[in-house]
């Protein structure tokens, strides 16, 4: 039990997925100028990064490693997770449409939401067991959405300051990224 | 098509429309693999390979692809071309292979290859979208080199391996990590806009 505490530990702030692992940063910089849409889109991550997780591990040992088709990995990875999305959306317009009011604009924008592909990349590359993708994925997904709410707190805040006029929009927005970085920066020490 | 628009077309890339610094596309790489020139280097020829290959592709199958699929056809044709850049470097440069990474395979989510599918190669012929794709790339393969030539020099002392100032200086670590990364590329998106008001 100790170790799957030590990995989310790890995962959502030694490894943040965001901030130290560089992944994810389009809907980073792009979704994260209102709050309401940073809390939706990190909401949708966490979601569908669970799911990726699983479905693309049990595609990499039960189809592709027995097969020795390893080589296929980057394509078939990106169809399931492609699939997956598109059926997340689908079966939550239909039945769940409260959520799907929240969540639906977010949903095909991570399809090529590198943060997604990443993890599911790296879960592999560790050799992780089941339960432990589950577990980092949730906890990199949780990261991610940690980071881009607190972000979008502090954005909300510079549309009130005078930003000098080169420095404008997404260029304050990266220098204010490494700023926070910086902070995150802190927890290696930690690990 | 005219010649001159063909060469137009090549050319908006490498300035006008300079893929991470004015569109804001495909960054992850962008930050994550531009520690030393090599890395910015063989991953800006990387992309330009799948980018010019994929354009050519999906504008010659652009009236087959149906429109209601045609995002997934897109992702499937990139797919393809990362897949055989991957195995292509794990064959002759491995030791470039190792230090990418995941972020090889990552190629396949880079917006500016969907971005560029959708936005140009679906909707051109093929001489324009390759102008396109080489231009594009070629403009990712500079502002990659020169935001890794920053940080490299600035925070390991050397450009491409060789050391660039005397024995005393003492290197800024914090170049090279994350945070520098963000902070470098948001000033020179601010010296973009300085001169591009010009």
């Amino acid at each position: 039990m100790g170790d799957y505490i030590l990995l989310f530990i790890s995962c959502i702030f030694v490894n943040n997925i965001l901030l130290m692992q560089y992944l994810g940063n389009c809907p980073f910089l792009g979704t994260s100028k209102r709050m309401e849409t940073a809390v939706g889109m990190g909401m949708a991550v966490i979601f569908v990064l669970v799911m990726a997780g699983a479905i693309t591990w049990v595609t990499e040992y039960f189809v592709l490693k027995p097969f020795g088709y390893e080589f296929l990995r980057t394509m078939s990875f990106i169809l399931v997770i492609a699939a997956l999305v598109q059926f997340v959306e689908l079966f939550l317009k239909k039945s769940i449409p409260a959520l799907y009011a929240g969540l639906g604009i977010f949903l095909p924008l991570i399809t090529t939401n590198c943060a997604v592909m990443g993890v599911c990349l790296i879960n592999i590359k560790e050799e992780y067991s089941f339960i432990e993708c589950l577990v980092s994925s949730f906890s990199y997904a949780a990261g991610f959405g940690l980071a881009l709410i607190l972000f979008a707190g502090v954005r909300e805040r510079i549309l009130l300051a005078r930003v000098p006029k080169p420095l404008q929009d997404t260029s304050i927005g990266l220098v204010t990224a490494g700023m926070m970085s910086l902070a995150f920066f802190a927890f290696k020490g930690m690990a | 098509m005219a010649k001159k628009s063909v060469f137009q077309e090549f050319s908006k890339g490498l300035w006008a429309e300079v893929p991470p610094f004015r569109l804001v596309l495909g960054l992850c790489p962008t930050l994550a693999i531009t520690k030393s020139v090599d890395n910015g280097l063989g991953m800006g020829i990387a992309v330009t390979f799948v980018l010019v290959c994929s354009n050519v592709l999906i504008s010659l199958l652009k009236n087959l692809i149906p429109k209601e699929v045609r995002i997934a056809c897109y992702i499937v044709i990139i797919a393809t071309f990362v897949t055989v850049v991957e195995l292509s470097m794990q064959a002759f440069v491995y030791p470039l292979f190792l230090q990418l990474g995941i972020f090889i395979p990552l190629i396949v989510v880079n917006c500016i290859l969907l971005g560029r599918a959708e936005a140009f190669a679906a909707k051109n012929g093929v001489i324009a979208s390759l102008a396109d794709g080489l231009g594009m790339g070629i403009g990712y393969t500079l502002a990659l080199s020169a935001l890794s030539a920053i940080r490299e020099i600035l925070g390991n002392g050397t450009f491409y391996k060789m050391a660039v100032f005397g024995p005393g200086f003492e290197p800024f670590r914090f170049m090279v990590e994350a945070p520098g990364a963000f902070m470098c590329l948001g000033l020179m998106l601010c010296v973009m806009n300085v001169i591009g008001k010009k």
